[in-house]
């Protein structure tokens, strides 16, 4: 693990009189295991949309790659290598889970493929997440753990060097989620950098390299999860003491 | 007249059309804005309030101002059963917002349909004894004329707008309202149901067009097909005030009332149209947000 | 068979052509025109609404432009109608792009508030516009023998391909509304379409999965503008007498939504049975009942499909067969 992939520079993000997001500075280096945490409305995803291109931050670089992103819409990120998952999954539900996959690889990673093979790369994805038999099935029939599954799926098709998961196991069992972070530390094994937002605290500190905690807007602490389930005031922001 | 008096009279006449404008906005303001129910419909509604004005006045004759106020119960009601029914097929579906505005495209359609059936396509008018005279003034050497049918509509609307914006801000069910465009879930762990918030205040913008209505047959002479003359008016005014902002489309109307009059002053009647739709566009492009609103725009 | 779709649409082309042969009631010409016209329009506007989820209710304005733009290349230099058409392509093509800059940014609902004010000002600036016969509207003389390529194309005498001007109107009308379905088709089933299709199901996960969504929304909506502009441009010629309150008719924007909505939006062939079916229905009514109670039946029809079926009726039936 050598070079920042990601620098966030003091960026800043107000919504009308509310400061979203203030002065937030962090790194995230190439290959590495992120987590992102922090109590509800600390900002987490406003940081992340901020970062794939869906809000525009007013304040602050954000430079990906050595490449400073402003002025960059969220598809051009995507193709850049940054795509995200939704915290509440949004599939394209008139299509297959295989057509699912298919618009990413389509639009970014495989633009030059043929049709056949797209649907071949869309099969790999499906088979190492386990969901290989369902590609031909609409969406509207899968469970709450195949909808995660699916929009981390779809995600990891359009190739991202990073790969931002927003709570991607927010109301699963523990069995799911230990699937669901194998799957993710498989992905990172094989080179991708992955930032995890997540509630599951057990699942974020045992995913993570390094984790760092957001509270009312601002970096509040940085480092190992050993450094930070110790820390007095990541205890105080969940704690609201 | 000189050009400076010309424009005075313009700006008169701009600011009590502003007032007839704001009464045909602000139950659409209510919808769309505070609610996010998009009701294409609305001027046609307030088209078929006028036609029942016209009946109550030609008919039985009732002044159409009394008459606009016995129709707002019965538009309140009305506005209860087109809730009931969008509720049903879209909303409660989470269906596209899209065929929801297909939905109340249709019902325009068949409104406008109907009233052609029932009345033809010919003009109609009601009678008063404020229509049809207006009053003289004189003030620093320069002469202004007001016709008191726009006095009459201007008085009415800025006291039914008010009366709304204050009901709106100061009660429980205003509050209710817009807790329901912001937060649906905080309002019901309150105990208050969000859906019947929404169907009362969708009622409630649909009760003015009662009013409205009556306003609508003193000002203008009215057909079947005039409303679509006021989608483009009553959008630009919800738009340019901001979603969400009662006080913002009041401010609108009043600079959507000025523009037109100036612009049919200084280049003729026939252009009017095209104020509000360069207004429209203008402020989608450049400031979606509305010149009050906080709203969400994306 | 690869190439099924392609031999279908030459022999309805075919068809047409011996229809315009054979000698037949005058009337059926007209129904033929209106339903090839509206197979046409509603095609159009499936194109971005149906496939994008983008409604469009300034129809009659992208028309009345297409209209407009031919009448006044008439007026300026008797155009002929292959020029008209085309002309008219790309200036309502120019007025999508205008619009859809304007709106695009924002949510479904302002470009659809957009396009809904759009005809009544069109009809404004037509009002004002004398030189296209401004609000009393204005004659078209049709071109004595019109040739195309050294060709003679209509000759009384029958020393052309067609008897009257109308039989040539009638066939420019089914070539370009194949042409609208082929287009349209192609669009459903390439990249553009699948594009289109992840917006319509969710924007800004599309845009997170590197849709670029405004410029496909402005590409759809440019190509299904000049479609209609193309539809409205060959309308003047054959009616022969044009007004703004004709040019810009809501029936027309009412008609061009309903028709896919009731014949399924999400595929081409939806349009193409919604046109069919309510526009003969329609032909029918106006002629046995009355054009209101026609009107109405569109509208209730709508609202119909609209709430309760909003699969349409290809929808339905391929339900059915699954």
């Amino acid at each position: 693990m050598s070079e920042a992939l990601l620098k966030v520079e003091s960026v800043t993000k107000n919504f009308g009189g509310f400061t979203a997001l203030s002065n937030v500075t962090t790194e995230v280096l190439t290959g590495e295991r992120f987590g992102l945490i922090g109590p509800n409305g600390s900002g987490k995803t406003t940081l992340i949309n901020c970062i794939s291109g869906t809000l525009v931050n007013e304040g602050g670089n954000i430079i990906f790659d050595g490449q400073e992103l402003a002025g960059m819409k969220a598809h051009q990120r995507t193709a850049a290598g940054i795509t995200r998952t939704f915290q509440i999954p949004r599939p394209f539900h008139s299509m297959t889970i295989m057509d699912n996959l298919r618009i990413p690889i389509e639009f970014v990673s495989g633009s030059s493929s043929s049709q056949n093979e797209m649907k071949d790369q869309a099969m790999e994805i499906l088979e190492t997440m386990g969901m290989a038999e369902k590609a031909n099935e609409e969406t509207s029939g899968l469970t709450q753990i195949e909808l995660r599954k699916l929009e981390l799926a779809r995600a990891i098709a359009a190739k991202p060097k990073l790969l931002i998961s927003d709570e991607a196991m927010a109301g699963l069992t523990g069995n799911e989620v230990d699937e669901v972070l194998d799957i993710l530390i498989k992905f990172n094994e094989a080179g991708m950098t992955i930032i995890m937002i997540e509630h599951i605290m057990r699942a974020v500190m045992q995913f993570s390299h390094r984790v760092i905690c957001l509270d009312a807007g601002q970096l509040i602490a940085e480092g190992t999860p050993d450094v930070i389930v110790k820390d007095k005031g990541v205890e105080r922001a969940y704690l609201g003491v | 007249m000189e050009f400076t008096e010309l424009l005075l009279n313009a700006i008169v006449a701009g600011i009590l059309l502003g007032g007839f404008f704001a009464a045909l906005s602000i139950g659409l303001s209510i919808c769309f804005g505070l609610l996010d129910t998009v009701n294409i419909a609305h001027p046609t509604i307030i088209v078929g309030a006028a036609f029942c004005t016209f009946l109550l006045n030609d008919l039985l004759g009732i002044d159409p101002i009394l008459a606009g106020l016995i129709l707002t119960p019965v538009f309140f009601i009305l506005g209860l059963a087109i809730y009931s029914m969008y509720y049903q097929f879209f909303e409660k579906q989470s269906a596209e917002a899209l065929r929801g505005l297909a939905f109340f495209f249709g019902l325009l359609f068949i409104a406008e349909v109907l009233m052609i059936m029932a009345f033809g396509v010919d003009h109609r008018l009601v009678s008063a004894p404020y229509i049809g005279n207006s009053f003289t003034t004189a003030l620093a050497g320069m002469e202004f004329s007001i016709p008191y049918r726009l006095l009459a509509a201007f008085v009415v609307a800025s006291a039914m707008t008010v009366g709304l914006q204050v009901y709106l801000s100061k009660s429980f069910f205003g509050r209710a309202t817009s807790a329901v465009h912001q937060d649906g879930m905080a309002l019901s762990l309150m105990g208050v149901d969000p859906v019947m918030v929404k169907r009362i205040a969708f009622a409630l913008g649909l009760a003015t067009c009662g009013l409205a209505g009556a306003l609508m047959i003193i000002v203008i002479p009215i057909e079947p097909a005039v409303g679509r003359f006021f989608i483009g008016n009553v959008f630009a005014i919800v738009v340019l005030g901001g979603l969400g902002s009662i006080s913002g489309t009041l401010v609108a109307a009043f600079i959507l009332g000025i523009a037109e009059s100036v612009v049919s002053t200084f280049f003729g009647p026939s252009w009017a149209p095209a104020v509000s739709f360069a207004i429209l566009l203008g402020v989608l492009a450049f400031k979606p947000t509305g010149l009050f609103g906080s709203g969400d725009t994306r | 068979m690869r190439f099924k779709f392609e031999i279908g649409c030459v022999l309805v082309l075919l068809a047409c052509f011996i229809f315009t042969q054979a000698d037949i009631n005058r009337f059926y010409y007209f129904a033929g025109f209106a339903i090839l016209q509206y197979v046409m329009i509603s095609t159009a506007w499936n194109i971005l609404g149906g496939y994008g989820g983008y409604i469009n209710f300034g129809t009659a304005g992208f028309l009345g432009v297409g209209s407009y733009a031919a009448i006044a290349l008439i007026e300026f230099y008797g155009a002929g109608i292959i020029e008209q058409i085309v002309a008219a392509g790309i200036i309502a093509g120019f007025l999508g792009l205008a619009i859809g800059f304007f709106t695009l940014r924002l949510k479904g609902v302002y470009f659809a508030i957009a396009t809904l004010a759009l005809a009544i000002v069109l009809e404004t600036i037509v009002n004002n516009w004398d030189y296209v016969g401004g609000a009393a509207g204005v004659s078209i003389l049709p071109p004595r023998k019109p040739e195309l390529l050294g060709i003679l194309i209509v000759d009384r005498k029958g020393d052309g391909i067609f008897q009257n001007n109308k039989e040539y109107l009638f066939f420019l009308m089914a070539v370009m509304a194949v042409m609208s379905v082929w287009i349209a088709r192609t669009i459903e089933f390439g990249k553009l379409g699948r594009g289109l299709n992840a917006i319509k199901d969710n924007e800004e996960a599309a845009e997170c999965m590197g849709v670029p969504t405004l410029k496909l929304k402005l590409v759809a909506t440019v190509i299904s503008g000049a479609l209609m502009g193309m539809a409205g441009a060959i309308f003047p010629s054959y009616v022969t007498y044009v007004d703004p309150p004709t040019a810009f008719n809501l029936e027309l924007a009412v008609n061009s939504l309903a028709m896919p909505m009731i014949g399924g939006t999400f595929t081409w062939i939806g349009p193409v049975v919604g046109s069919i079916l309510l526009g003969t229905v329609q032909q029918v009514a106006i002629v046995t009942i009355s054009s209101e109670i026609n009107l109405l039946i569109i509208g209730v029809l709508l609202i119909f499909f609209v709430t309760v079926a909003p699969q349409g009726i290809v929808g339905w039936f391929m339900k059915k067969n699954k």
